[in-house]
């Protein structure tokens, strides 16, 4: 997939990044850059980091540093079922708590966790601003509102049947 | 020489507005919501739907338009039906299956399909629905509120009030007309006609001529450019929205966010070509001082002296403007429907303010949360661009001014201004002591102005309105509308815009409809994590920036979570804290390490392991933190745990006392026990139960071990026989 014999980032994210460089203050595009890498390769990895550092000419530190205080950023692969369960106040407030437990005792995994086959990570996010239709739970793009815990094994199966197909 | 007012005029002229007007050209047009919440409810398949069935009718009178979100979130997906001289019809919930429905019998046939209304309680069609502006009526010297009196009058006439619906509306943005107590305001529909008038007479001859003959009363009748003109003729007959007096939210649910032609009629821009004729920058700050607009990210400082400061404090020729759309705060979402539902508008405040200060460049900084947020204020300013409201030689004036995009990445503390910036630097975003603040030394250590979004989109009316017409809106030390995400225990869920000095129970009970399922109010979170509970006994609070403040908790960006009796203030607490003690960036001791012990104590009380000394501990430190943090977000942490704390003390001590949960909400001081008599022995709890510590066969009565019980409360949410009881 690489033609960079340099970089194992794809050519985008370097030619993005020399475009970057030629603008007034380069730096700041950090967060941006970072998002792209997360875009395409779904997270952040200890390489790409070091590349982007490199590539940008700023310290490998202060590219972890900032990948590591922003929640948004991951450093570890998800699965190819992200499912968020919201945790904003008014999903809080309308039962979260007991829709994450019911993903939590289906899928065997804690929060931040993956499953053994790679298929459903779990992750709690913050306020998604749905909040008229909570308690709210997204799985990659699609949006799930006014789910109640009893629903979770249903959803489940529904991606399973699927993904079988 | 106004060269530049002739320009805007000739691009509003050759924008084709009237393809997309019901009133010139007698089509239909389908409004379909479009915004992230919409699209959750399936309002993108319900468009589709939509043009499927247009395109098998072959009719080419038909138009589907998208709007933004109207704030009536809990019932949508929400579709408009506009034809000509009709109602506009609204209609809610609308999934897939009741599309063919709605377009075969109202779309093609005519008749409005009356069970699926919006707020419709009637199954009468009304001749007339007339709205009063009823700010002023309790100062007149009769007390009778002036729709109470038309409806007199009707009756007089022997008018049938089937034939007529009367309804009190709030502000209705009547701009220049609302300014004494003597004349009555009111808008007549269908016909969209605006009369005012002081005496019983004229009420009684508008009557005969306009309702009785069918003709309007040239007499009365006032023409204005108002506001919310667009606004009131869609949404005017429905209460949940003429109570509310929009100005932030003007446009959005009304037009096309993607769609320049719609902004531009919308007197989009005017206010932008206005001050570049005037070319006085002095001007605009001055009326921005004397409106007395005060930032709507919860701080509330005076817009226009952050202004002046970033235009005099220091001689720079790089100045920055910035906008904060970091919306953080969970529980809150009018930023995300402005920017969603108006993008135009928010680039006009900033362009304006860039103008005044003297910046050639702004930032947008937006929650990387918000992908359609961002497609569509991306789309905006390419558009804008293309027009020449947006980069070089903005309208011919000379004025340079452009603006970009930087995505956040999710860091609850740079909604805080100085960490917002050394996010934009591409660093990690944690705050810096001010002063020096951003007016003098901001972004890349220049001058830098920063406001929240609802702060820009209310600068195009003020300039448009005036300070004056915006300084009669409000209390004496908050002008203007604010507005709230309402959510959590109440009916109507959403977003509204209401004047300051609106109380919580009339935003809460009027509008939100009160408490869900009925059950007893028990207080309202306002102000997010920053702010405080409000107490029933507290319910008649004017919403003000001091007012809020006094009861223990802050305006906020506008997060208005309301809680009933079932649930547990020292969860709710522990929750926003939570959430604090986690964003915290760490910088400050007070409130890194502060707030984890705050944490933990309230974790011991939750658990029943706290002692009474701990819940004064807790208070003290609390206090501590407030006083010695570094920024905000630190000051404000503990707010909710104190004003819980204030409000429901006895709460807190029965946790600690009894180790007892009134409400059942804190896991480990309840325990789940199974009723004999109910259970049917079918073992989905016992199959279901994590630690597998339910016992009993199939056609057995189920035990629970309590010693190896989680409490996790899997087996109460999967019995079908509510079989299982929580102690």
């Amino acid at each position: 997939m690489c033609t960079n014999k340099k970089y194992t980032l794809s050519d985008e994210i370097v030619d993005y990044i020399n475009e970057c460089l030629s603008k007034e203050h380069p730096e700041s595009y950090l967060i941006a850059i970072l998002h792209k890498v997360q875009g395409i390769y779904g997270f952040l990895s200890e390489i790409h980091l070091d590349e982007v550092a490199h590539l940008l000419q700023v310290p490998t530190a202060n590219v972890y540093g900032v990948a590591t205080f922003y929640h948004y950023f991951r450093l570890k692969p998800r699965g190819q079922f992200a499912i968020s369960v919201c945790m904003g106040t008014a999903c809080f407030v309308k039962g979260a708590d007991s829709v994450l437990t019911s993903f939590k005792s289906e899928l065997g995994i804690d929060m931040g966790e993956t499953t053994s086959d790679g298929l459903f990570s779990l992750e709690g996010t913050r306020c998604i601003g749905v909040c008229a239709l909570a308690p709210v739970v997204t799985i990659n793009d699609r949006v799930y509102s006014n789910v109640v815990s009893q629903q979770v094994s249903q959803i489940l199966n529904e991606i399973k049947a699927a993904e079988r197909v | 020489m106004p060269e530049i007012l002739k320009k805007y005029g000739k691009i509003k002229e050759t924008l084709d507005y009237a393809s997309t007007d019901v009133k010139s050209t007698g089509i239909t047009v389908i409004q379909v919501g479009s915004a992230t919440c919409e699209n959750a409810a399936g309002a993108e398949a319900v468009k589709f739907e939509f043009q499927k069935l247009i395109n098998a009718s072959g009719r080419d009178n038909i138009v589907i338009k998208q709007t933004g979100c109207t704030g009536r979130c809990s019932q949508e997906p929400i579709v408009g039906v506009f034809a000509p001289d009709n109602f506009p019809v609204k209609y809610k919930q609308v999934t897939v299956d009741k599309v063919a429905e709605i377009f075969q019998s109202h779309v093609l046939g005519g008749t409005p399909v009356v069970s699926l209304m919006l707020d419709k309680n009637t199954n009468i069609i009304y001749d007339h629905i007339i709205t009063f502006c009823e700010t002023n009526y309790e100062k007149r010297p009769d007390h009778l509120e002036l729709s109470e009196l038309f409806q007199e009058r009707l009756a007089h006439h022997g008018i049938s009030n089937e034939r007529v619906r009367v309804l009190k509306g709030g502000n209705i943005g009547l701009s220049r007309f609302e300014d004494d107590d003597q004349h009555a305001v009111m808008i007549v529909f269908p016909e969209n006609v605006i009369y005012r008038y002081e005496t019983v007479e004229a009420m009684d001859e508008i009557i005969k001529e306009h309702i009785i003959d069918k003709t309007i009363n040239q007499k009365y009748l006032i023409h204005t450019e108002k506001l919310t003109e667009e606004y009131m003729k869609f949404y005017g007959d429905v209460s949940f929205f003429n109570k509310q007096s929009r100005i932030t939210l003007r446009n959005c649910g009304i037009i096309d966010p993607e769609n320049i032609t719609d902004y531009i009629h919308a007197q989009g821009f005017k206010a932008l070509a206005l001050i570049l004729e005037k070319n006085d920058p002095e001007w605009i700050i001055n009326e921005i001082l004397d409106s007395g607009l005060r930032g709507r990210g919860g701080g509330g400082f005076p817009v226009g002296a952050k202004w002046r400061n970033t235009r005099t404090l220091k001689q720079d020729p790089i100045k920055y403007v910035i906008c904060n759309a970091d919306e953080g705060d969970p529980g809150a979402f009018m930023d995300r429907s402005a920017l969603e539902g108006d993008p135009f508008s928010i680039i006009e405040g900033m362009t304006i303010g860039a103008f005044s200060m003297g910046a050639s460049k702004g930032y947008l900084y937006i929650r990387a949360e918000y992908p359609l947020a961002i497609a569509r204020i991306e789309n905006a300013i390419k558009i804008a661009r293309e027009y020449g409201f947006l980069g070089k030689d903005i309208l011919g004036s000379g004025f340079d001014f452009d603006l970009e995009i930087r995505l956040g990445a999710g860091a609850f503390v740079c909604g805080e201004e100085t960490a917002l910036i050394h996010s934009i630097e591409g660093l990690r975003g944690q705050p810096r002591i001010r002063p020096p603040y951003p007016s003098l030394s901001g972004l890349w250590g220049h001058p830098t102005c920063i406001n929240n979004v609802e702060t820009w989109a209310n600068i195009p009316p003020i300039i448009i309105y005036g300070a004056e017409w915006f300084n009669r809106i409000g209390t004496v030390g908050s002008k203007g509308t604010k507005v709230f995400a309402l959510a959590g225990k109440v009916k109507n869920t959403g977003l509204i815009e209401v004047p300051m000095g609106t109380t919580l129970r009339e935003v809460i009970f009027d509008i939100g409809g009160g408490v869900f399922g009925d059950n007893q109010f028990k207080a309202v979170q306002t102000g997010g994590p920053s702010g405080g509970c409000i107490p029933e006994h507290l319910i008649d609070t004017p919403i003000d920036y001091e007012s809020l403040k006094e009861v223990g908790s802050m305006m906020g960006s506008g997060g208005m979570i309301v809680l009933d009796h079932t649930d547990c203030m020292v969860q709710t607490a522990r929750y926003f804290l939570e959430f604090t003690q986690d964003e915290s960036c760490g910088k400050c001791l007070p409130c890194r390490e502060g707030t984890l012990r705050m944490l933990e104590i309230l974790e011991r009380i939750t658990t029943g392991q706290a002692v009474m000394a701990d819940l004064d501990k807790l208070y003290r430190l609390g206090n501590m933190i407030k006083k010695t943090s570094l920024c905000g977000l630190g000051q404000s942490a503990p707010n909710p745990v104190l004003s819980a704390i204030e409000n429901f003390r006895e709460e807190f001590e029965i946790h600690i006392k009894e180790h007892r949960c009134p409400t059942q909400k804190c896991s480990k001081l309840i325990s789940y026990h199974v009723i004999a008599d109910k259970c049917t022995g079918c073992t989905l709890c016992a199959r279901r139960c994590p630690v597998l510590c339910i016992t009993g066969g199939r056609k057995q009565v189920h035990e629970i071990i309590q010693s190896q019980c989680i409490k996790c409360g899997e087996c109460f949410n999967v019995c079908k026989f509510d079989a299982i009881q929580k102690i």
